[in-house]
């Protein structure tokens, strides 16, 4: 008898069975989930891979853009990110350590949040128009880098504020406690123990913010990515051109263009950004190491 | 029902007196009319059920409490004579002098030596001008002082968070010296540690109890008994009874007190 005790009913085989076909169920979603990212990326290497050579990533557009490099897009971009990232970093770290660190939880506060929330949550395109009408036109900075950049860095603004805020709430509170008991400020307590112990995720927070800002076309569409132009830009307020909206650009509006070439220039879009993801991976995982406790 | 010590003390004997302290959180009044005096230079303990007030007494002499932003003070509170709710107090000057270790052990995640100058840091005056000899010779003192020099002395760059509990305790209050505080609140400080630590810890609080006042809440019984000298029974947010600790714990005064210290309830 003591056997039977312990043997399943009817009951734990079919509830057995029921969370079996579940899991598959969620494997299987899992598996389609990834499927268009490896089509993806092996479409790219197929037909954009012929087309990477030092002289494709170095040289212009030639041509009309039906032949060439793409060396300006890609220096444009660089520029174009850099700049978006010396105002949105600084900004949104300020803005979340207020938030985090010393903000009192009253409406202002929550209205605050609330704000940051639907920003994230506006479409790139209306940021685009937002953009052109108080950078380019209002600030009169005209179509530039500067203008563009703006734009970006407003864009990314709510991603930087919650990963920071995010990794500053991670910081333990006692040692918030500790500190504040022992007679130090609120900017002691942070320059000294929570800051040190929020930048791994900060910094993931800004790469996810860079990987992000490279592929975004439309925001700088009208603010400062040129059409067609072969040169370098030599300061914040020239035009330039931008890996994302070039290879907009050589896919849908010139004739001609040899196939090999729209997807040489979105192999290399995706390589920044992968190459920005596994920085960031890398690096989270340098400065956990680095953690204290 | 009058809760004060037989013969009132000399003033320049207290160290904390406290008149018609009452404290809400909100709505709720979690201290009543608390008057008391702790004497100068010895360890009280704070005995009483979990949420009869005795932490709510000890985070509003150093003003922690306050960080909540919801909490109503009403009354006295003199430190050594001196107002701690006067508009003019710094908080940063009154938790110089009023050191607090937490019922957790948190050493900040900072190297030994840097969990030490700390503070240190914080209040010198010149303290872009100290030499790291001076360093070397505030860290010394400081864990001599906790028993605690002998096993770190050799690795003061480690990280504080990986000695062990006791160690980490005895590192805490450690941190408090060198600011030469006149008062160590202590909020159950060996709660979190095993009966051999617990040991050393209040061993530690007993050799200190000569240069500083020390005020110390427990849950432990036994604790209370061997390692303070005078004792205050809480209930409800009222004090019962404070009087000399081997009094307290022979013939106490009210029924209440002897209920709780015969483990009626609590």
């Amino acid at each position: 008898m003591a056997d039977s005790m312990f043997k399943a009913t009817q009951q734990n085989v079919s509830d057995e069975h029921r969370d079996f076909l579940v899991q598959l169920l969620f494997f299987g979603m899992t598996v389609l989930l990834i499927i268009p990212v490896i089509i993806i990326l092996c479409m790219l290497m197929w037909k954009g891979g012929p087309a990477i050579s030092w002289e494709f990533l170095f040289s212009e557009p030639t041509n009309g853009m039906t032949a060439g490099g793409i060396f300006p897009a890609l220096v444009g971009t660089v520029w174009l990110v850099t700049v978006a990232l010396l105002v949105s970093v600084p900004l949104g770290v300020a803005a979340a350590l207020y938030l985090s660190e010393y903000a009192p939880d009253n409406w202002l506060t929550r209205f605050i949040n609330l704000a940051i929330i639907n920003l994230a949550g506006v479409p790139s395109i209306v940021h685009a128009l937002f953009g052109v009408g108080a950078f380019v036109l209002f600030f009169e900075f005209g179509t530039s880098i500067l203008a563009a950049s703006l734009t970006l860095a407003i864009m990314t603004l709510p991603v930087v504020i919650v990963a920071t805020r995010e990794s500053l709430q991670a910081v333990p509170l006692a040692f918030r406690e500790a500190c504040w008991n022992m007679g130090a400020t609120r900017w002691q307590t942070i320059r000294r123990v929570v800051l040190p112990n929020a930048v791994s995720g900060i910094l993931t927070g800004v790469i996810l913010e860079v990987s992000r800002t490279t592929g975004e076309t439309a925001p700088i569409m009208f603010t400062g990515a040129a059409f067609f132009l072969p040169f370098l830009p030599e300061s914040v307020f020239d035009q330039t051109m931008a890996l994302s909206l070039h290879l907009f650009v050589v896919a849908t509006q010139v004739p001609n263009v040899p196939e090999h070439l729209p997807y040489g220039v979105a192999l290399v879009l995706i390589g920044m950004v992968l190459l920005m993801n596994a920085l960031s991976i890398g690096l989270r995982m340098y400065l956990r190491g680095q953690k204290k406790w | 029902m009058d809760a004060r010590v037989d013969q009132a003390p000399a003033i320049e004997d207290v160290a904390i007196e406290t008149r018609n302290l009452n404290l809400w959180y909100g709505t709720f009044q979690a201290l009543f009319d608390v008057d008391l005096d702790i004497r100068r230079g010895m360890i009280t303990s704070l005995i009483g059920p979990s949420g009869c007030g005795k932490s709510t007494f000890l985070r509003s002499i150093n003003r922690i409490n306050e960080r909540l932003g919801y909490v109503t003070t009403e009354g006295t509170i003199n430190v050594l004579g001196n107002d701690v709710y006067r508009a003019s107090v710094n908080l940063t000057q009154l938790r110089k002098h009023v050191g607090m270790v937490f019922q957790r052990p948190n050493p900040l995640p900072l190297s030994i030596r840097d969990n030490i100058i700390f503070s240190y840091k914080l209040h010198a005056q010149d303290r872009n001008r100290l030499h790291r000899s001076e360093q070397d010779e505030i860290v010394e003192t400081a864990l001599r002082q906790v028993l605690l020099w002998d096993t770190v002395k050799d690795r003061l760059d480690n990280s504080a968070t990986q000695l062990s509990l006791e160690e980490q305790q005895k590192l805490c209050i450690a941190r408090l010296l060198p600011v030469q505080p006149s008062v160590l609140l202590m909020d159950e400080p060996c709660s979190a540690l095993d009966p051999a630590g617990t040991n050393a810890v209040e061993e530690l609080i007993w050799e200190l109890r000569e240069n500083y006042t020390i005020l110390i809440v427990t849950h432990n019984m036994a604790q209370a008994r061997r390692a303070s000298e005078e004792c205050i029974f809480m209930l409800l947010g009222k004090v019962v009874e404070h009087s000399r600790t081997d009094e307290m714990f022979v013939t106490p005064a009210q029924k209440e007190t002897a209920d709780y210290i015969e483990g009626r309830y609590g």
